[in-house]
């Protein structure tokens, strides 16, 4: 199992949090809560190792569009990127509503 | 009228199978009184799957939720079947576990809680072996001294189904809700094939697992009380009706002569067919199963 | 060795009771009888191999279809008559390789069967009788939570023929695509996954571990040494609560079950917020 840490500039506040997904085969839980500070965080476990330059690249991608300062843990078990962005929206969509 | 009305039923169910275990249980409670226990922004996860390169989910893959069913208190215990297949582990054993305690002792001061499982389960968690085994025999424990208060239910939706020592919790609910889709069994047809070789079963024989472990033999064998449509609002609707039905008289695992006596009758010397015990099986008393 | 041989079930019987016989009407495979145990009588039960059984996946010493409805019966048949007086205590020796794994017992509902074997043992110490289970070789699995794992105090010999675990070496090497070497090694690392009674220890599930010379040939002086630890286990089971939480309660299983005991807790302060 891999632990992976980023870091990302933030512009604001959020409240609330959310939570989408299970570490089911191919899947990933997100959690998604306020950040403690002023810039975004992010904090992966992947049980597949050797991907961080494919983490960074989706990452990066989603916080160049998301300016919220935000705590994001990751629970991954093999995702694909496309997954990756798609729970990321749907956690940022929960916690909107 | 009745064929539109039956047409509209189906075009607008919602599949309970589909869901996740979180959303299984929240459609089980009347609406707005739900509150989830240790969730996943608890973080109370497995100590043993980091140390096995195993990626742990924050809430163990155990969802504990709390609140009214028809107006009464219930707890609903739903094991997510896509993580690590449902299995238990210590944390999610010990958190139906408690949940079962807490729920006879909210009994024993007068506030019957009944307890609703969602067993999407092979049993034991391997990589926490004995204290998933353990585990389960606590749960087992606990179902027992919580059934005489309140109706402790078990729903086997599919598709994972429910194997293992899992099964035999299912053995001592008060009641039993199955899918078509899903299966109830102690051993999984892959581990029989491996055990005791492929003669005994093949377990590529998709006709076979159903024809034996489906909820349609289980239910015509009377050992499942209802069997329901793949749909969140029929579920619903038949967990509220045994709630209300309250505790058994007799509870299917105590009927041991009636059961005991079936057993001695079987001609061991040959298969059985899963067809002839469907009216040797079926009871009219105690626990009458649903329609 | 720690390969499952089938004979020290009908062995400690023999010894403890100085009977080896079913009860009338029961499978061979199934051990029943009264006798004394330290100011007291018991009945002990125990499973053993029956190679002429009529279910051939339940004839090298697993529980089975008939093996579970006969400990069913034999367990509640003593609740009854003891509601009014002092409750026999129920010792169950357990050596018993697994469940029964077969189409026939999948038809039959052997999870049902199980279920009523563990409501019988679970039933009677509700009801105050002690349970206490003496493994003197394996207990694997479902055939353990059949047999066995409903007891108030669990006592096992201190020798590399006791297995007690989820799933047997070899099964769980072929499902974990490890060799069994590297399972045994990991299970010297990871306490829980350990094919080792002396770790299985560590979990704080165990009563005592009995140190026990030759566990297959029960000698007098031995035999004498597990009765007082039986009668023993008996009187400190009657002392404490009829349900399971001593197992969380020793000082292994407040180091190696920590997370258990946290989750309780954590869980019980949140069930009764206000909110």
């Amino acid at each position: 199992m891999e632990r992976i840490e980023f870091n990302y500039p933030a512009k604001r506040k959020v409240s609330g949090r959310a939570h989408v997904g299970v570490v089911g085969s191919g899947d990933l839980e997100v959690l998604l809560e306020p950040a403690d500070g002023a810039s975004s965080r992010v904090f992966i476990r992947t049980s597949v190792d050797g991907f961080r330059d494919t983490w960074k690249a989706v990452l990066d991608r989603f916080f160049a569009k998301y300016d919220g300062a935000v705590r994001i843990e990751i629970n991954d078990a093999g995702a694909t990127p496309g997954s990756v962005q798609l729970r990321l929206e749907q956690a940022v969509e929960a916690l909107g509503s | 009228m009745s064929a539109v009305r039956d047409d509209l039923a189906f075009v607008n169910r919602q599949s309970f199978i589909e869901l996740h275990a979180r959303e299984r249980a929240i459609a089980l409670f009347d609406s707005g009184t739900a509150r989830e226990l240790l969730g996943p922004f608890d973080r109370v996860e497995s100590p043993w799957l980091p140390l096995q390169g195993v990626t742990p989910q924050a809430d163990d893959g155990c969802v504990v939720m709390k609140g009214k069913i028809s107006g009464r208190a219930a707890v609903v215990v739903a094991l997510e079947g896509a993580f690590q297949g449902g299995s238990l582990g210590e944390v999610s054993g010990a958190k139906l576990t408690a949940a079962l305690d807490l729920a006879r002792a909210d009994g024993e001061k007068g506030k019957p809680t009944a307890a609703v499982m969602l067993l999407e389960t092979g049993g034991v968690r391997l990589q926490e072996a004995n204290l998933g085994l353990a585990a389960i025999a606590e749960i087992m424990a606990a179902i027992l001294s919580l059934r005489r208060y309140a109706p402790v239910i078990s729903v086997v939706a599919g598709t994972v189904g429910c194997f293992g020592g899992m099964s035999l919790a299912a053995g001592l609910s008060s009641y039993i809700v199955m899918t078509r889709e899903a299966r109830l069994g102690l051993n999984g047809p892959e581990v029989i094939e491996q055990e005791s070789g492929i003669e005994e079963f093949d377990s590529s024989d998709r006709r076979l697992i159903w024809a034996i472990n489906g909820g349609e033999q289980r239910y015509a064998m009377g050992l499942a009380d209802a069997l329901v449509d793949d749909d969140t609002g029929q579920v619903g609707k038949t967990i509220r009706q045994l709630i209300e039905k309250g505790v058994p008289r007799e509870h299917r695992s105590a009927r041991v002569a009636f059961y005991r006596e079936r057993i001695q009758s079987l001609d061991a010397t040959r298969q059985l067919d899963p067809n002839e015990l469907r009216a040797s099986w079926r009871t009219g008393d105690a626990t009458e199963p649903g329609k | 060795m720690s390969e499952y041989t089938g004979i020290r079930g009908k062995a400690w019987f023999r010894a403890l009771t100085g009977q080896d016989s079913p009860m009338a009407g029961d499978p061979r495979s199934v051990l029943t009888a009264d006798a004394p145990i330290g100011d007291g009588r018991a009945r002990f039960l125990c499973v053993v191999p029956d190679p002429q059984g009529r279910f051939p996946c339940a004839r090298h010493g697993e529980v089975g279809l008939e093996e579970a409805y006969a400990l069913a019966t034999r367990v509640r048949e003593v609740i009854e008559p003891d509601r009014n007086s002092v409750k026999r205590a129920i010792i169950a020796i357990v050596d018993v390789k697994s469940q029964a794994y077969g189409r026939r017992e999948e038809t039959a509902a052997i999870f049902l069967a199980a279920a009523a074997a563990a409501d019988a043992y679970g039933s009677a110490r509700l009801a105050g009788h002690p349970i206490i289970t003496l493994v003197v070789g394996h207990a694997i699995s479902g055939g353990f939570l059949t047999h066995g794992y409903q007891a108030n105090r669990i006592l096992a010999f201190d020798d590399d023929g006791v297995m007690i675990h989820a799933m047997h070496k070899e099964a769980a090497a072929r499902i974990t695509r490890r060799s069994v070497e590297s399972l045994e090694k990991l299970g010297k690392a990871i306490a829980p996954l350990s094919y080792d009674v002396r770790d299985f220890a560590k979990l704080g599930l165990l009563h005592e571990l009995l140190h026990v010379e030759d566990p297959d040939h029960p000698a007098d002086e031995t035999t004498a040494r597990v009765r007082r630890a039986l009668a023993a286990a008996i009187e400190d089971a009657r002392r404490g609560p009829v349900d399971l939480s001593n197992r969380l309660q020793s000082p292994e299983a407040r180091e190696t079950r920590q997370a258990s005991i946290r989750t309780r807790a954590l869980l019980e302060s949140q069930w009764r917020e206000k909110v």
